[in-house]
């Protein structure tokens, strides 16, 4: 920030750097509000859920909720242990996968000059627009021609060639890494995978840091659908929905499960988006 | 690029056969598993399809039963149209400027004020607690603060409330859409040349809006694509939010869409083909949508 600061005195005057804080304060609180009663709720102990009028913050803080929900979970089929890890393992291998493919297509469709590139790319793009529920029913078809029906495969292959990430990184690709830095690299006898994997993914670091967070958020939540029988295959998500069914007496261990559910997605994020601001410093590399 | 003339290139494989094999994983498994079942679900529009005997085909009649025979159709496409025009375009700009404003703090600052526009689209049900916000019954706490402070006497149904159901969950609905758009967003600026920024201070920019409308803007051209797009696909798909809210279908269809008039039309009453007529419907107005808004950020990208 120190280097900003000397053309920072020109266009930033103090009466808007306050308006705008106390716009950020504001809407802030208010967006993270249902967030903070989760959390609150999570720790309250049953009298305090029942309490009339409602009180929105926790009074007397307690970790029942969150001890309960090993013997709710008891009548499950399968140890908890295994919802857990499959759910570890289905998030990393598809969120790792779909980074390196959809970045190495984007690379293809932002650098290259083959043909067909950009109808493909707007093919991607134009596929985020159709709505996906009566998808479900040729993809079964899919899966069960291939034989893949109760395999951890229905999880991740769909998973990779997310359009969203492929369009992300084009866009990012397109803005940020100018083509007369190819060239250079080029004439240093450097191969379209050197400049792709030493050049384009350093230099577009905050965008698959951001992907690697949607990816890992929507694989975390993963619901197995109809495609998966045993329970041995199915996801936490799955496996923790069952405390929801339990009516008002089970409302905390709902929400503290909930809770539980959310941190690796928190962690993934401040992991992720710390990088996204870091590569500020180094971004003045480019051109 | 082409390498150039002379240039001996060291590796054996031509260019243009590498970038083909960069894309090869995506877009195979792109095709096989978006491409394909979304050309059956085109076909299936086509078709009267109950998922157990065999489809037969019926032309156009799908296309024309929303016009004519299906009553929630013309409330759902009003009350989608309502949603995506309002949501859509607020959304979008809400997602670019509160990511601008972030963009002046310190980093380990920025990330946390970041969390909190995010912590809406972390998902786990947090739209839930609206549902607490709004209940019906005076436990619920704006009933509850409403009463106490003695403008209502009665506890208002929120959702079942034609006058107020609509203005929530647009409401809602902008609170969670700070997701994808907002953090490319962030990403974005993250690239925009400081070295542009300096040169435009000593180029007379005196302003922050000055230096938002000639530098951050027109770097940012690309990532505001990939940010309309987005927003157009959540706009025009709102549906889940609403259903957990308001419940499908909602008094008088006062905020039936058309995402969950087609799941149920397709998962709860197994008329496949209308309800692949229904998303091909949905598809044309976002794609068109699209086409507008990319001839719009190509007029003002010059």
């Amino acid at each position: 920030m120190a280097r900003r600061a000397g053309y920072k005195r020109y266009t930033r005057s103090t009466a808007g750097n306050i308006l705008f804080f106390f716009f950020l304060a504001v809407a802030g609180i208010f967006c993270t509000l249902p967030l903070i009663y989760s959390v609150c709720t999570a720790f309250k102990p049953l009298d305090e859920l029942l309490v009339f009028p409602p009180r929105f913050f926790v009074q007397r803080p307690t970790l029942e909720n969150f001890l309960q929900i090993p013997a709710l979970l008891e009548t499950l089929r399968v140890p908890l242990e295994r919802y857990l890890l499959n759910s570890v393992f289905i998030s990393v291998v598809s969120t790792v996968l779909h980074i390196i493919a959809a970045s190495m297509a984007a690379f293809a469709f932002s650098k290259s000059r083959v043909k067909g590139r950009t109808v493909i790319f707007l093919i991607i793009q134009f596929s985020l627009l159709y709505n996906s529920t009566t998808l479900g029913l040729p993809q079964y078809l899919i899966f069960s021609g291939l034989g893949m029906i109760d395999t951890f495969w229905v999880y991740i292959l769909p998973a990779i060639p997310s359009s969203m990430g492929a369009f992300l990184m084009k866009q990012y690709m397109d803005a940020s890494i100018p083509d007369t830095l190819l060239d250079a690299a080029r004439i240093d006898g450097a191969g379209v995978f050197r400049m792709y994997a030493q050049l384009a993914m350093p230099m577009c670091k905050p965008a698959w840091m951001t992907l690697i967070l949607f990816s890992f958020q929507s694989m975390w939540s993963v619901v197995p659908g109809g495609t998966i029988f045993k329970e041995e295959l199915k996801t936490l998500p799955y496996a923790l929905s069952s405390i929801a069914q339990g009516g008002i007496a089970r409302a905390g261990s709902a929400m503290a499960a909930t809770v539980a559910l959310m941190i690796p997605t928190i962690i993934v994020y401040f992991v992720t988006q710390s990088n996204v601001m870091e590569t500020m410093s180094t971004s003045g590399m480019k051109d | 690029m082409q390498p150039r003339n002379g240039l001996k290139r060291r590796v054996g494989l031509s260019e243009n056969a590498s970038f083909y094999l960069l894309m090869v994983p995506f877009v195979s498994l792109f095709f096989l598993f978006t491409i394909l079942p979304v050309l059956v679900s085109v076909i299936l529009s086509f078709f009267s399809y109950d998922t157990v005997s065999m489809p037969t085909f019926i032309g156009f009649d799908n296309f024309l039963r929303m016009f004519t025979e299906d009553e929630v159709f013309p409330k759902a496409l009003v009350n989608t149209l309502k949603f995506a025009v309002i949501t859509g375009p607020f959304g979008f700009m809400l997602s670019f400027i509160l990511g601008w404003f972030i963009n002046e703090f310190s980093r380990g600052f920025r990330s946390f004020l970041s969390f909190l526009f995010y912590a809406p689209a972390l998902g786990g049900g947090l739209t839930l607690i609206w549902s607490v916000a709004f209940s019906a019954d005076s436990y619920g706490y704006v009933n509850n603060v409403l009463m106490t402070l003695g403008f209502t006497t009665e506890p208002i149904a929120w959702f079942r409330n034609e006058t107020y159901n609509t203005v929530i969950l647009m409401f809602v609905q902008i609170w969670g859409s700070m997701g994808a758009s907002f953090l490319a967003n962030i990403s974005g600026l993250q690239n925009v040349s400081q070295e542009l920024y300096e040169a435009g201070a000593l180029d007379g920019i005196r302003t922050r809006w000055h230096e938002l409308w000639y530098i951050t803007l027109p770097s940012m051209k690309s990532i505001l694509l990939f940010s309309a797009v987005m927003q157009i696909q959540a706009s025009f798909s709102v549906g889940p939010t609403i259903t957990a809210l308001a419940g499908y279908p909602s008094v008088n269809n006062s905020v039936d869409t058309l995402v969950p008039h087609l799941m149920d039309v397709g998962t709860a009453r197994y008329e496949m083909g209308y309800a692949a007529a229904l998303s091909v419907f949905l598809f044309a107005m976002m794609a068109i949508t699209r086409v507008l808004i990319g001839k719009v950020l190509d007029f003002f990208g010059k």
